[in-house]
């Protein structure tokens, strides 16, 4: 089974532009799964159903986002194969730009819209920093100057990944995706796999449910803020 | 880079140190090595920046290299964009090929669903079979390499539509210093100045570089993009979707693209825009079902056109002044002097 991890930030149009990947695979011949992780709740896998396709949703509720995303993984594959999916396509819920989802061995592709602001591609860590693939959406409103600085910039953070210019409306780049999907590594189980890169750090009783504030409850893993004035 | 200072290597190029600044890591003291200084770099601080020490020197060598070479794709210009037919929603084939050479504006008519923007959008990604029409594209009759298709900071093809704006919260002047910083333009050129000239010269109110993009007038704003595309952009073909309503002068505005051998595109429904095209593409239920030629007849409309929108465009200039409007119209050319007797 081809497996694909998609990330971004939230409302950039992952999920108007993987409906159209999705759809171009299936009428390839393809047997296509989706799994959505999100946080509090989600629409996506709706929109994705209604294309006929079999979606699981996974909701991370009161865990870190991304710690409950490495942790149900493997479980995705494990069912995308045992419904016999050729696809699997995963889209994350990418709420902080220090996400880090992608997968070493596993097609990773990162989402980012022109409309974000021409410095976003700088504030994005390994989500964009260490994707296989960036899509960039929302072309069709802002100026062809503004695009081409936004890119530059995308370019600076992830001089490795193609860009491919997409529009969620018009399905514009969905081709494109769908082909390089098509390329993509199998995976059978992701057993001994390892992340890009580490995730967000979060080992502290705040992790656990801890609420009160205060020295006595900032144990563990801990950094305070300088309020030096810097030079 | 192995010993090569890495302060120096920053010094030489500016993408590098953009690079590192977008990291939030503090400046590399002078004279430190790149290895030495990676090799400094705490674990804490990779943590942070979200790249391993490899990754992070990958990343380097990447940019090093791409400041070094120029993409093949912007060396190379584009003589002929020839558009292989395909097929119609009825599935009925369309001319074998249409070739448009740089220099030269084609308009694309039709009514609305009728495939103006598909085939737009064909050339826009370069299509290789790969979209609903089949078309095929080809750049210097040959078929564009896998460069031309995806390198982002040197696209192919600029577009122009109605529903783009200025987004970014930058002021007109700084916002054009970086995007000529992008395109690797001389700090020192005067290329800015010269876009905003232009662009006042394509709108009916003036603005200056110290405007707030986001501020400028759909007019302005358009004026400004079409100097931009014509002057700084690199990408030597352009597509314009229906800025009829613009507010610009629209002969201007082409002339200015076709005097920088850009092989332009419009889709219009716009009689002065249309005529303004040495050929128009008739497009009818998905496929091109004419190409024709605009003919000496035409010209001539063309030109009436023209004094009808020179007409409009002074009455439009008077009603700003708070002016009446109250002689009759006189449709043509401002009259002649009478020659001194
Ligand atoms: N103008 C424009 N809007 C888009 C584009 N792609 C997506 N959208 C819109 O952006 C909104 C968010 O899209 P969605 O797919 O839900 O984003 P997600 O949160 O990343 O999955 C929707 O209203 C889409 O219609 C695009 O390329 N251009
Ligand atoms: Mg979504
Ligand atoms: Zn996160
Ligand atoms: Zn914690």
């Amino acid at each position: 089974m081809r497996l694909v991890t998609v990330a971004g930030p939230p409302s950039v149009g992952k999920t108007s532009l993987f409906l159209k990947v999705a759809a171009r695979l299936r009428d390839d011949g393809a047997q296509v799964g989706v799994v959505k992780f999100d946080a509090l709740s989600t629409t996506d896998d709706v929109a994705y159903a209604a294309l006929g396709l079999p979606v699981r949703v996974g909701l991370s509720a009161g865990l870190c986002p991304d710690h409950f995303f490495v942790s149900n993984i493997d479980d995705c594959v494990a069912w995308g194969k045992q419904t016999g999916r050729d696809v699997l396509i995963v889209e994350t819920a990418g709420l902080c730009n220090r996400c880090s989802p992608h997968i070493r061995g596993v097609l990773a592709i990162c989402v980012v819209d022109n409309l974000a602001g021409i410095h976003t591609p700088r504030k994005i860590g390994p989500m964009l920093r260490l994707a296989d693939v960036v899509a960039i959406t929302k072309g069709d409103i802002v100026s062809q100057a503004e695009r081409e600085v936004f890119a530059f910039n995308v370019r600076l953070a992830n001089p490795r990944a193609p860009v491919v210019w997409c529009n969620g409306i018009t399905g514009q780049g969905s081709v494109d995706l769908a082909f390089r999907i098509q390329a993509a590594p199998r995976v059978a189980t992701l057993e001994a796999h390892h992340l890009r890169f580490s995730m967000p750090s979060a080992v502290c009783p705040y992790c656990v449910g801890e609420t009160a504030i205060g020295e006595t409850y900032q144990r563990g893993n801990v950094r305070k803020m300088s309020f030096e004035e810097s030079a | 880079m192995n010993d090569v200072p890495l302060a120096a290597t920053l010094h030489a190029s500016s993408r590098i140190s953009a690079f590192l600044a977008g990291l939030g890591l503090p400046d590399p003291p002078a004279g430190t090595p790149a290895d030495a200084w990676l090799a400094g770099l705490s674990e804490t601080a990779l943590h942070d920046v979200g790249l391993d020490r490899e990754q992070l020197a990958a990343h380097l060598h990447l940019l090093l290299d791409a400041a070094t070479t120029v993409p093949a794709a912007a060396k190379q210009a584009i003589h002929t964009l020839t558009i292989l037919g395909g097929h119609g929603k009825d599935g009925e084939r369309e001319p074998e090929a249409l070739v448009i050479k740089a220099g030269e504006i084609v308009c694309i008519v039709g009514p609305t669903g009728s495939g103006k923007s598909r085939l737009l959008a064909d050339v826009e990604c370069l299509a290789q079979g790969d979209t609903p029409s089949g078309r095929h594209i080809l750049l210097n009759d040959a078929l564009p390499t896998a460069d031309q298709r995806f390198a982002p900071d040197c696209k192919l093809v600029a577009q122009l539509s109605q529903n783009m704006n200025f987004v970014v919260d930058l002021k007109v002047g700084a916002f054009l210093a970086m995007h000529a910083a992008c395109r690797q333009v001389d700090p020192e050129s005067d290329v800015t100045e010269r876009i905003i000239a232009i662009a006042n010269t394509l709108a009916g109110e003036r603005f200056c570089r110290d405007v707030p993009l986001t501020q400028l007038s759909g007019g302005q704003a358009r004026a400004l993009m079409i100097a931009d595309a014509a002057l700084l952009s690199a990408s030597p073909i352009v597509l314009i979707d229906e800025i009829e309503n613009a507010g610009i002068n629209r002969r201007q505005a082409l002339d200015l693209l076709v005097s920088k051998e850009k092989v332009v595109l419009v889709s219009t429904h716009d009689p002065l825009l249309a005529l303004l095209g040495h050929r128009r593409v008739i497009v009818h239920h998905g496929r091109i079902a004419d190409v024709i030629t605009t003919s000496e007849a035409e010209k001539t409309v063309l030109r009436q056109l023209e004094d009808v929108d020179a007409a409009i465009a002074a009455l439009r200039d008077r009603l700003r002044r708070g002016a009446r409007i109250e002689d009759p119209i006189i449709w043509g050319p401002p009259p002649v002097a009478d020659p001194p007797a």
